[in-house]
C-alpha cells in the first residue's frame, strides 16, 4: 500500500510538469492546428538558462532567495522571447503553407535548438543548483519533499491563472475566437497574428516554469532532455484531447500517475523480467492506445472547443 | 445630396475564367440603407468580400470616408469602420452570446498581451467596460436574456440578431448585412426590418444584400442590381422595380 501511495505522489509531481508542458502544445494546436515539436526544446533551454543564471549568481555569492527567482525570471523571459522568435521566424512565413510544411519546420527547429544548446552549454550533464529546501516529510508511510510540494502547488496555481486568462480576459476571448474561426475573428478586428504570437509566448513561459521544476526535481539537466519530455507532454496533450486546455492538464497528471504506478509495479507484474527503467514504455503504450481507440482524446469532441 | 460614405470604383474580381465582378462602380451615401440585389451568383457576396478585405480585388478599388480603402487585411477594414454579417451564420459557436459580442469590441479597445497577463487596473476597467457595452448591444437586438447561452444553442433568428450585435460592437460607420432575412419567417422578417431601420436611425449606414425583394424595396433608400457580376442599375426602389433590364435579369429572359 505504501508503494502505491508513494508512486501516486511521484506521479502527481511528474504529471504536474507534463501538464504545464502539454499546455504549450495544446494552446498552439488549438489556435493554429500546428504541433510545435520544438516546444520540448524551449523547455530544455529554459532549464539551462536557469542553471546558468542562478548557478552563476550563487557562485558570485548571492543568497538562494535572490538567485533562485533571478534564475526563474531569466528562464521565463528568455523562453518567452524564444517562443516569440520561433513563431516569427519559423512559422509565420508558413501561415498559408500546406499543413505538413510547418510540422516539418517544427522538427527542424527542434534539431536546430538542440544543437545550439549543445554548442552553448556543452554535451555534459549539468547539475541544477539547489534552489529549494531539501526538507522531507513522511505521511502514511509515503515520503515526499518540499520540492515536490512546491512543484504541485505552483503548477496548480499557474494552471488556474491560465484558465482565468483564457476564460476571463479580452486576450483569452480573442484566442478562443481565433481558435474557432480565424477569418471571422479577423473581421471583428482581432489581430490574429498577435493572438498566435501570444499563444507561443504564454506556452513558452509555462514551458520555462516546467523546465525549472524539472531541473529542481532531478537536479540535473542536459541539452537532449527536451526530446523525451516533449514527447511525453505531447502524449499527455493527445490523451486529454489536443486543443483542449482542461484536457492537457488532466492528461498530464494522468500520464504522470500511469507512468509512476507502472514503474512501481512493472517488476512485480513481469516477475522481475522488466525493471522500473522501462517506465518510458507506458507513455507510448498510452499514446498508441489513445490514437487507436479514441483519437480525439478523453475530453476532446470531434468539433470540440479548442484552446 | 448628402456625403458619399463609400465609393466603389470599377471593382473587378475574377476566379480563373469566371468574372465575378465586372468593373462595378457605385456609391453609398452616409445615413442611407442601400440595397444590393441580384440573382444567385450575381457577385453580391464577392462584392462584400472585396469590401471587407477577405478578397483582394483584381481591379479598381474603394474609397471610404474620403480615403482609399486598402483592402489587404480584414482587421484593418474593421478598424476603418466596416463591419459585416454572413450569409451562412459564422458565430463563435462555443462561446456565449455575450462573449461573441465582446470579441467585436476588440478593435475599439487597447489592452494587449502584457496587460492581460499582469491584470493592470486599466485592463480590468477596460474589460468591465467591454462587458457592459456588449450587454447593451444584446439588449439593443433584444436577445439579452440569452447572454450566457452558447451561441450554437441559440435559435436561428437569435443567431442572426447576435451576428448583427457582434458587428455593431465594432462601432461601424457602414454595416454590411449579407442576406439577414434568409430562412426567416414573416414575423421574424418584420422584426428584422424594424431592427435595421432602428440601426440607421441611430446613425449607422447600412448596406443590405437580400433576396427578399419586398424587404429591400420597402426598406432601402436606394438599390443597386448586379447581374453576372456587372452593375445593371443603381437608383431608388420605385425606378429599379420598373426597369426592364432588372425584370429580365430576374426572369432570366
Amino acid at each position: 500500500m505504501d508503494i502505491f501511495l508513494q508512486q501516486l505522489i511521484n506521479g502527481l509531481v511528474q504529471g504536474s510538469i507534463y501538464a504545464l508542458v502539454a499546455l504549450g502544445y495544446t494552446m498552439v494546436y488549438g489556435i493554429m492546428g500546428l504541433i510545435n515539436f520544438a516546444h520540448g526544446e524551449v523547455v530544455m533551454i529554459g532549464t539551462l538558462l536557469a542553471i546558468s543564471v542562478a548557478g552563476g549568481l550563487l557562485q558570485a555569492g548571492w543568497p538562494v532567495a535572490l538567485a533562485g527567482p533571478a534564475g526563474l525570471a531569466a528562464a521565463v523571459l528568455g523562453c518567452m522571447a524564444l517562443g516569440w522568435g520561433l513563431e516569427r521566424v519559423a512559422y509565420r512565413p508558413l501561415r498559408n503553407a500546406p499543413r505538413l510544411t510547418p510540422l516539418i519546420t517544427a522538427i527542424g527547429m527542434s534539431i536546430v535548438l538542440q544543437n545550439l544548446a549543445m554548442m552553448v552549454w556543452g554535451r555534459n550533464y549539468l547539475g541544477f543548483p539547489a534552489l529549494l529546501p531539501k526538507a522531507g516529510f513522511e505521511v502514511a508511510g509515503a515520503h515526499f519533499t518540499a520540492v515536490q510540494v512546491v512543484i504541485v502547488v505552483v503548477s496548480a496555481a499557474t494552471m488556474a491563472g491560465l484558465l482565468a486568462l483564457v476564460y476571463r480576459t479580452k486576450l483569452g476571448m480573442a484566442m478562443r475566437a481565433t481558435a474557432q474561426s480565424p477569418a471571422v475573428a479577423r473581421l471583428m478586428g482581432v489581430d490574429v497574428d498577435r493572438v498566435i504570437a501570444a499563444a507561443f509566448v504564454i506556452g513558452s513561459a509555462l514551458g520555462a516554469l516546467a523546465g525549472v521544476m524539472v531541473g529542481s526535481y532531478y537536479e540535473i539537466a542536459h541539452y537532449q532532455m527536451g526530446f523525451m519530455l516533449g514527447l511525453k507532454a505531447f502524449t499527455a496533450a493527445v490523451l486529454g484531447g489536443i486543443g483542449n486546455l482542461g484536457g492537457a492538464m488532466a492528461g498530464g497528471v494522468l500520464l504522470g500517475i500511469i507512468e509512476a504506478l507502472g514503474a512501481g509495479y512493472i517488476g512485480d507484474l513481469t516477475g522481475g523480467f522488466l525493471g522500473s527503467h522501462y517506465q518510458d514504455i507506458f507513455a507510448f503504450v498510452v499514446l498508441i492506445g489513445v490514437l487507436m481507440f479514441k483519437p480525439s482524446g478523453l475530453f476532446g469532441e470531434k468539433t470540440g472547443e479548442r484552446a | 445630396m448628402s456625403e458619399v460614405l463609400l465609393q466603389a470604383d470599377a471593382v473587378a474580381k475574377h476566379f480563373g475564367g469566371v468574372r465575378a465582378l465586372r468593373d462595378v462602380t457605385l456609391s453609398i451615401r452616409r445615413g442611407e440603407i442601400y440595397g444590393l440585389i441580384g440573382p444567385n451568383g450575381a457577385g453580391k457576396t464577392t462584392f462584400f468580400n472585396c469590401l471587407t478585405g477577405l478578397y483582394v480585388p483584381d481591379g479598381g478599388g474603394f474609397t471610404f470616408c474620403g480615403a482609399p480603402l486598402v483592402a489587404d487585411a480584414p482587421q484593418k477594414a474593421a478598424a476603418r469602420g466596416i463591419a459585416r454579417t454572413f450569409q451562412n451564420i459564422r458565430l463563435f459557436g462555443n462561446m456565449s452570446a455575450l462573449e461573441n459580442v465582446m470579441v467585436g469590441r476588440h478593435v475599439r479597445t487597447r489592452a494587449g498581451v502584457f496587460g492581460a497577463m499582469l491584470r493592470t487596473a486599466a485592463t480590468r476597467a477596460e474589460e468591465a467596460a467591454i462587458r457592459q457595452r456588449a450587454m447593451e448591444l444584446l439588449h439593443y437586438v433584444d436577445i439579452a436574456e440569452r447572454a450566457d447561452d452558447l451561441a450554437k444553442n441559440l435559435s436561428y433568428g437569435d443567431q442572426r440578431r447576435l451576428e448583427i450585435a457582434r458587428a455593431l460592437a465594432t462601432e461601424p460607420q457602414l454595416l454590411c448585412l449579407d442576406e439577414p432575412a434568409a430562412g426567416m419567417n414573416a414575423t421574424e422578417t418584420a422584426e428584422l426590418r424594424e431592427l435595421i431601420a432602428g440601426i440607421r436611425a441611430d446613425g449607422t449606414t447600412v448596406l443590405l444584400i437580400e433576396h427578399d425583394v419586398k424587404l429591400v424595396m420597402g426598406l432601402c433608400d436606394r438599390v443597386a442590381v448586379l447581374d453576372y457580376g456587372a452593375l445593371v442599375i443603381e437608383d431608388v426602389p420605385a425606378v429599379v422595380q420598373k426597369d426592364q433590364r432588372v425584370i429580365e435579369a430576374y426572369l432570366g429572359a
